[in-house]
Order: C-alpha cells, then structure tokens, then sequence
C-alpha cells in the first residue's frame, strides 16, 4: 500500500488528465455571463453611425435633429473623443469617432445613447453628414499604383520592410534547382458567434468600469486611458468570457471608448453591442496577401537559399498590421533549415476594414505559398514530397538563419504520424477518380517574445492567496476565449499544490484585481500565464512544506503535496493535511499568498525588424487532407483529415485537441469557402447566411496525434496549441486537389467557379502570374548566426 | 406587459432575464439563439410571442433537473463540447429536441440535426461525440 502511494506520489494527479474545465459547467448551463447578458439599472443603449461610403472626407455632422429625439440623451461625434490610438505605438491612426475623413464603408462617424435601442436606431437616421466623396482604392495594385487621394499621409504604403540573412543572390546562383511561384490568400474574418459588447458605467466617485468581450482588457486599459485622457487608476476593465475571440477582439475598438465616454457624459451605464454587420466592419481579420516565393534547392532537394515576398492588403487603419507584415516572413526558417533568406514585405493601406490577427496571424498565407511550392518542387525534383520536407527539418536545440531561437523540435514524429496513420504514400499514387491526398507541415510561436508597447516587465503575473480550509484563491490578467486558459491555470496550480481543480477560485482579467497578463492572442496563455501560476504555486508550496516540516519535526524535501494532503515520502502514513499545513504557515507568518511571473528570454537578433517572430518555444505540426471532387460541379469535399501536432506536453487533452480540431475546421472554411471580398467599395456579404462558413455537415472524420516533446522552458513542458494546427491544413487542401485532378489552384478560397476553371486552362492553374512592381527599401543586411556561416 | 414588437429573443432575454439564450445575427442565420417551442427546435429571434400564446417554451434555464443537469449538459461538460459556451444553449437545446424523437441517432442523424446551428470553436466533432456519449448512457 504504502509503496504504491510512494509511486503515485512521483506521477502527475492532474496534468496530463482529460479533466471537466472549471467553466464547463457555467457554459453548458448557460449561466456564463457574456457582456451583452450584463444589464446595469438605468442603463442605456449606445448604437453606432458609420461611413456609407469607403473614402470620403466629412464636410460637416449635424446632430442637433438626432439631440432633440425624446429618449436621447447623448449624441457624440469625433471632436468628443479626439485623441487618436492604435493598437500598436507605431500605429497611432485610429479615431473613436472619424473627424476629417472615413476611410472604410463602416467607419464609425458619430454616436447616441438613448433608452432604447429603438430609439438609439432612430436618432441615428436624424443625424445628417455632408461627405465629399473621395475616388476609393480597393485592391494592392491599386494602393501602389496610387493616383487619387492616400488613405493616410501621402502613400497608400504602410509599413515596408526588406531583410537578408546572407548572400541570397549568391547562394541562389550556386543551386542546381531553382523555382518560383506566385499565390494569392484572400481574406476572411474571425466570425465568432458573439457579437462583440461592452457595458461602461461611471460612477459618482470618478470611477469608469467597462465590460468588454475581449481578448486584450489589459489593451484596452491604456486605449481607454489615452483617449479618455484618465489616470488608469481611476479606469477599471474588465474582460468578460468571449464567445469565441480568434483574434477579432483582440483590438481596441470604438465601440469600448464610446460606450465609456457615453456612460461619462451621461452618468449613466451605457451597452454597446454590434449587429452581426457592424462585427464585418470591425473585423481586423486575416489580410488578403499576394506573395512570390523563389527557392534554390541543390540536386539532392536540400534548401540553399530563398527569397520571399509579399504584398498585405491591409485596409482602412494600421492595427497590427506592421507585425502581420512581419509575420508573413518571420516563421519560414522555423519550419525548414534555410541556409540564406531574404525577405521583403508591404503592407497597403485600402479603403476596406482594417486587417489584423486572425488565428495564426500572418503566417498562414506564407505557409500556403511555400507548402504548395515544396509539393511543386518535388514533383519537379523526383522526390516524394515527404522526403522533400524531411531532408529540409530544423533541428531541435538550434537556430535559424534569421535567429530564431528553436528548442524543441518534434516535426519528424508529425511528419511520420500522419503519413503513417493516412497510409499517405502508398495511397496517393493510386486514389479513385476525383479523390486525392495532399500533405502540408508547419510551425508556430507559443507567445511573441516581445510585448506590443516597448518595456522589460513581465508579460503574465499570477497571484495565489490560499485560506484556512484549504482553499487556493487564484488571480490572473488572462481572459478565457473558450481555448481553456481557465483550465490550464487552475490544473497547473492544483498539480503544484497537490489540490483538486475544484478547490481552486479563479479571478481572472480585472484590471484592478488581477496582476498583469498581456492577454489571449499570439498562442501565449498556456505558455506564459502557465509558468506564471507555476512559479507562484511553487513558491507557496515551498513555504507550506517549511512550516509542515517543523511540525512533522522533517526535512521539507521528504515532504510532497498531494491528495489534498503533505505527505512524507519516507513515511507516507505520517502527515498533514493541506488546510493543516496553510493554518501552520499563517501562524508563522501570516497570510498565505504568493506570486509568479513571467518574462520571456530576450531573443530578438541583432538587426533592426527583429522584434517579431522570436517566441521562447515553436509548436510544429503536419497534415495530410483527403479530398473527393466533383469535376462536374467544381466541389471539394474534405471526407478525411490527420493531423499531428507537437504540443511540448498536453496540460489536458482533452482541451488540446479540442483546439486541434477547431483549428483543422477552420482552416477547412478558409481553404475551401470563407472569403471577405467586396464590389463598389462595400462588402459583399457582411451576414453569416452569405459568408460561407463550414456547418456540422461538412464536418470531416478526423484523426489527431500528438506529439510531446516536453519544452525546457514550457510549464510542465508544454507549447501552444490554439493556433499552429491551423497552418498545414490549408496548403494540404490546395496539394489533394492537385493529387485529385492535376490542377493548381494557387489562389485561397479554392471555390468550384476556380476548380472548373483550371480544368478548363490548357496551364491547368488559376492563381495570381506576378506580383506588381514595388520599390521596397534597400536591404538591411543582417549578420547571420555562426552557425549558418560558410552554408 | 411585453411590447407587441419584441421578438421572444429580446423577451426572454431582455424582460424575464433569461440571458442563457444566445443570439448570433437577429436574423435566423445562425440558430445560436435556439429554444424549444412545445419540444422542437424554434429561432427566437424570428418568433413573436404574439403568435406563441398557449405554446411551451424550453430554454437552456429549464434543461437541468432543479440543480441536476441533463445528461447532455454532463456528456457536453466531460467531453469538452463547449469551448466559448456561446453557441452551447442552442446545440443542448436542439439535441434534446432530437434524443427525444430519436434515442438513437446515427452520426449522420446528428449531423443533419445540428447542421443549422453555427458552432467557430469546436469543429463539431466533439459536439457530436457528445450527443452519443449521453444517447448511450440513456439505454
């Protein structure tokens, strides 16, 4: 008996478990409240006017007839809230309210609150905007080629970036094979099934709180103070559960800083929700990119060098948009060894929604342009287009060409799962007619190594006050978006501490009760926030065994906790129990609390523009998609997915491949039908009937691996999981259906009109021929790892 | 008394309180705003309580037994069916309303029974899994 104890005492209790998360039961009851289920006395609602027209300048607002409406009693417009934000420092280009100019059909222009949404509706209509229209620019070739007004400043060019790591002419030179290709992934939007919300209320003490359905309240504490212009003191936010985030809400929106200024002109709580329409305007989703990839490859189909260029499309406003540019070159090296890589990237102001991170954020446009490019060059090479990919592998413990640090690696073993479990190379050579099998590897961050304003302190805090029972108060600045954030602090202190999940109490994403996390975007909850809670458990822990050891009359490194208890290992039946033990350290030294922080390894290399793609841990994974065709209709179906991903270390499961499989699904929706696209400067189908998204019906069988690596620096081991397996799945699509019919369809969403079209052309392609002309800065020629040199 | 131009979305929502019902359009696209009109599966955003006189109304509030929940809202809980629990109402709501016409359905008779609700977070798969877990405990 006491020998069993003593083993199990050395295995996880709670990591590693398919465990209920500490929300489940909230959510399958509906008692989850969603910021729109919030209702405060006396509230008001607040609507919204926006821009009917893409690019104009506003002549002049009269409000006065929409003041006058019984039932309004408030009508706001640009010179309220004049300081301008962004969700970045270098993009500063944002106005609650636009003041001079719209620059997207959506742009917000004025607001009313009123006592009924009704109301607030009407009074709308009674509001009157002169415009000058102005000639609109809706597409890249537009943007470059200029000619009418620019949307900002005096060019349609955002941000340009262009980077080398070695002689990539020269290397490029020296390769006995060298292909180019050009592709286009058009844009599509988050589509979280919650409208996003917000509920401001100020209080007679000078005190604003506001709700937000976000993934970023720590964000949108300081928009709110810059453009309120308030001591954050005196400004509380506070995230509500989002019903679904993907990114979308991990912006600071107008509609947050109008209810608050509302609420304060009033005095009385004001709710904004978005209509589904107005949640197309707000998109800040993933950004149309026209790219060319050219790489030179020795006879044997090792890399020698490549050169990659690509051409963002990023709407009305910057967001993140100076990153997503980076992005879109950054994670390349990560996933194949590229001895010399050069890189040019620029990001377009249009006159559409501003562009920002939807899932995989940047990098699954890349990862489609050089996964169909591989497949390319395979067929070209002779070389099957797994071999291909594993003759070109990272290694775990190294690093990239373009200093990427890289410490677990566990691609191989993706790579071998789903190659295996779909039978991919022997089947793929002989598939029934209209059936084919397409395979696709990928990499991404778990949390950008850099924060997104410019400073050295920790990016996640967590707080643990533990009281006389036993319970374990956990506080933390992380926002749960239905990835399971919740679950993973909660396991990762209970596996510490020896408790169960149910005896800890979370407070999550308050801003003036949580300590600080950066919030959930860029995969770096699990990672962060998780070696936060763990730092700060272990701490308490070590302070609980110290007191216990005294009583017990041992040393604190023969005590461990478990059970609920503090056992001793040489003598399980001795011990105490856990409530005991807190009771021993209070009356040592008073109340029970700890902290934990965590601050990513400083990274980023030795040039200018490397501050985004460094991360202190890469997830990897591989995918083989099975397709069935239908060459008369043009229709792809998707019966099969595998896909196998390298998670570091699962917390739970369950929970990680819940993430798996939502990712798979929604790249299914990107690859095959989701698409942001619009005619005259509007949208064309800003409702969830017309924008096509993959129901219950299209719900392929799935087959999930994962890989554990078990990271060094992870907690517990563990990396991302909520965005990388999106990546493979895309260029996998796009692979199947040429394995299918032969065609090439280098253009994402691959919809029947372009299946038919490219059975149709004597090429057998349909995609974009060549990029536009560009004058991209000069090169910054980075020095390139010692490593790399004499490759 | 309820104003004559309310929708039972806004009703139940807005004058009893009952926020477990969800809504994803206002406009009968996405059925997250899903309950039982007289045990079938009904859009109260589309309905107007006007027509609703007499009918019975379910919604997720009345799903658990007091505090017992359902064995869906168990199998949904344990299988991690719900991951941001918004579209969540409305796939226990229209699961019931199939258990109790079919106790056992194949996975295609869940698929077609769920295909009108839009679920972003899940992929369904789990969904699914769920409505067959609580099918078999049920026998």
């Amino acid at each position: 008996m006491a020998s069993d104890l003593t083993e199990r005492l050395d295995e996880f209790s709670v990591v590693g478990k398919p465990l209920i998360k500490p929300d489940a039961f909230a959510k399958v009851s509906g008692q989850t409240k969603f910021a729109d289920d919030l209702a405060l006395p006396r509230m008001l609602f607040g609507r919204i006017l926006r821009s009917p027209h893409p690019h104009a300048r506003i002549l002049h607002v009269d409000i006065d007839r929409a003041r006058a409406l019984p039932g309004v009693l408030a009508v706001l417009t640009g010179d309220d809230l004049p300081v301008k934000f962004g969700i970045l420092p270098v993009s500063q280009d944002e106005e609650a309210l636009a003041r001079e100019k719209v620059r997207y059909v959506g742009d917000p222009i004025a607001a009313v609150a009123a006592t009924d949404e009704w109301i607030a509706d009407e009074a709308l209509d009674l509001i009157e905007v002169q415009y000058k229209v102005l000639p609109h620019v809706m597409s890249i070739d537009q943007a470059i080629a200029g000619g009418g007004e620019s949307i900002h400043g005096s060019s349609n060019v955002h941000k340009a970036v262009a980077l080398e790591f070695g002689d990539t002419d020269e290397a490029m030179r020296a390769a006995e094979h060298v292909r180019e290709d050009v592709v286009f992934f058009e844009g599509n939007t988050h589509l979280p099934m919650e409208q996003h919300a917000a509920v401001a209320q100020y209080a007679a003490d000078g005190k604003l709180t506001l709700w937000t359905s976000s993934q970023t309240p720590h964000y949108v504490h300081r928009a709110l103070g810059k453009v309120l212009e308030l001591p954050m003191s005196r400004i509380r936010v506070i995230a509500t559960p989002n019903g679904g985030g993907f990114g979308g809400k991990s912006d600071i929106f107008s509609h947050e800083l109008v209810a608050a200024k509302l609420a304060i002109v009033t005095g009385r709580p004001v709710k904004i929700t978005l209509t589904r329409e107005e949640v197309f305007y707000a998109h800040r989703g993933r950004h149309p990119v026209l790219m060319k990839v050219r790489t030179g490859f020795t006879k044997a189909g090792r890399i020698r060098a490549m050169q990659f260029q690509s051409f963002l499309d990023g709407g009305g406003y910057g967001s993140y948009g100076v990153a997503s540019t980076y992005y879109t070159g950054a994670l390349q090296a990560t996933t194949y060894a590229i001895p010399r890589y050069r890189f040019e990237g620029v990001r377009l102001f249009t006159n559409k929604p501003p562009c920002g991170p939807k899932r995989g954020h940047g990098t699954p446009q890349p990862r489609f342009a050089l996964e169909t490019h591989f497949d390319k060059v395979a067929d070209e090479l002779g070389i099957d287009p797994v071999e291909l990919r594993l003759r070109n592998l990272p290694s775990p413990d190294s690093r990239t060409v373009n200093w990427l640090r890289i410490t677990s690696c566990g691609l191989v073993d993706c790579i071998h799962k789903v190659v295996e479990g779909s039978r991919f190379l022997e089947r793929r050579t002989s598939m029934p007619p209209g059936r084919g099998l397409g395979f696709a590897v990928s990499s991404y961050l778990s949390g950008a190594g850099t924060a997104i304003y410019w400073n050295d302190m920790p990016h996640s805090e967590v707080q643990l006050k533990l009281d006389r029972n036993g319970g374990v108060a956990l506080l933390c600045g992380a926002i749960d978006i239905g990835q399971g954030s919740d679950h993973i602090l909660a396991a990762i202190v209970a596996e510490v501490l020896g408790v169960a999940l149910d005896d800890i109490q979370l407070t999550t994403a308050d801003t003036d009760l949580t300590p600080i996390d950066l919030g959930s975007y860029s995969s770096r909850v699990t990672f962060m926030a998780g070696n936060a809670a763990k730092a700060a458990a272990e701490k308490v822990r070590d302070r609980l065994l110290t007191a216990a050891a005294r009583a017990l009359r041992c040393d604190p490194d023969d005590l461990v906790a478990r059970d609920r208890r503090i056992y001793r290992r040489t003598r399980p039946e001795d011990g105490l129990s856990f409530a005991q033990a807190v009771q021993l350290a209070e009356t040592d030294g008073g109340v029970v609390t700890s902290t934990g922080s965590y601050t990513p390894p400083k990274l980023a290399g030795p040039y200018k523009g490397s501050g985004v793609g460094p991360s202190p841990a890469y997830s990897y994974s591989a995918a083989v998609v099975e397709v069935d065709c239908d060459q008369k209709t043009g229709e792809v179906r998707v019966p099969e997915v595998w896909i196998a991903h390298d998670i570091g270390r699962a917390i739970n499961p369950m929970l990680v491949i819940g993430q798996v499989e939502g990712s798979v699904y929604m790249a299914l929706g990107e690859a095959l039908m989701e698409e942001q696209t619009f005619r005259l400067g509007l949208h064309k189908f800003p409702s969830l009937l017309e924008y096509k998204s993959p129901t219950a019906l299209e719900a392929p069988v799935m087959h999930t691996y994962l890989v554990e690596t078990i990271d060094r620096e992870g907690p517990f081991g563990a990396k991302e999981a909520g965005q990388g397996p999106l990546l493979p799945v895309i260029p996998a699509v796009a692979n199947a259906v040429y394995n299918a019919l032969g065609i090439r369809i280098d253009e994402v969403p691959i919809t029947p009109d372009k299946v038919l079209k490219a059975l149709s052309e004597k090429t057998k392609r349909v995609g974009p021929k060549s990029v536009p002309t560009f004058q991209f800065p000069p090169l910054i020629k980075a020095d390139v790892p010692e490593e790399w040199k004499g490759k | 008394m309820v104003p004559p131009y309310k929708t039972l979305l806004e009703v139940l929502r807005e004058d009893l309180g009952l926020t477990g019902t969800k809504h994803g359009c206002e406009l009968g696209e996405c059925s997250t705003c899903g309950v039982l009109v007289d045990g079938k599966p009904f859009l109260s955003c589309l309905a107007m309580p006007l027509d609703l006189e007499g009918r019975e109304i379910t919604t997720i509030e009345g799903m658990a037994a007091g505090s017992a929940p359902h064995p869906l809202q168990v199998a949904f809980a344990e299988l991690g069916a719900a991951q941001c629990g918004y579209c969540t109402p409305a796939m226990l709501l229209t699961a019931r309303a199939l258990l109790d016409r079919d106790p056992h359905p194949s996975r295609d008779a869940i698929k077609e029974a769920l295909a009108g609700i839009l679920c972003r977070c899940t992929g369904y798969l789990k969904i699914f899994e769920a409505v067959e877990l609580a099918a078999d405990r049920a026998n």
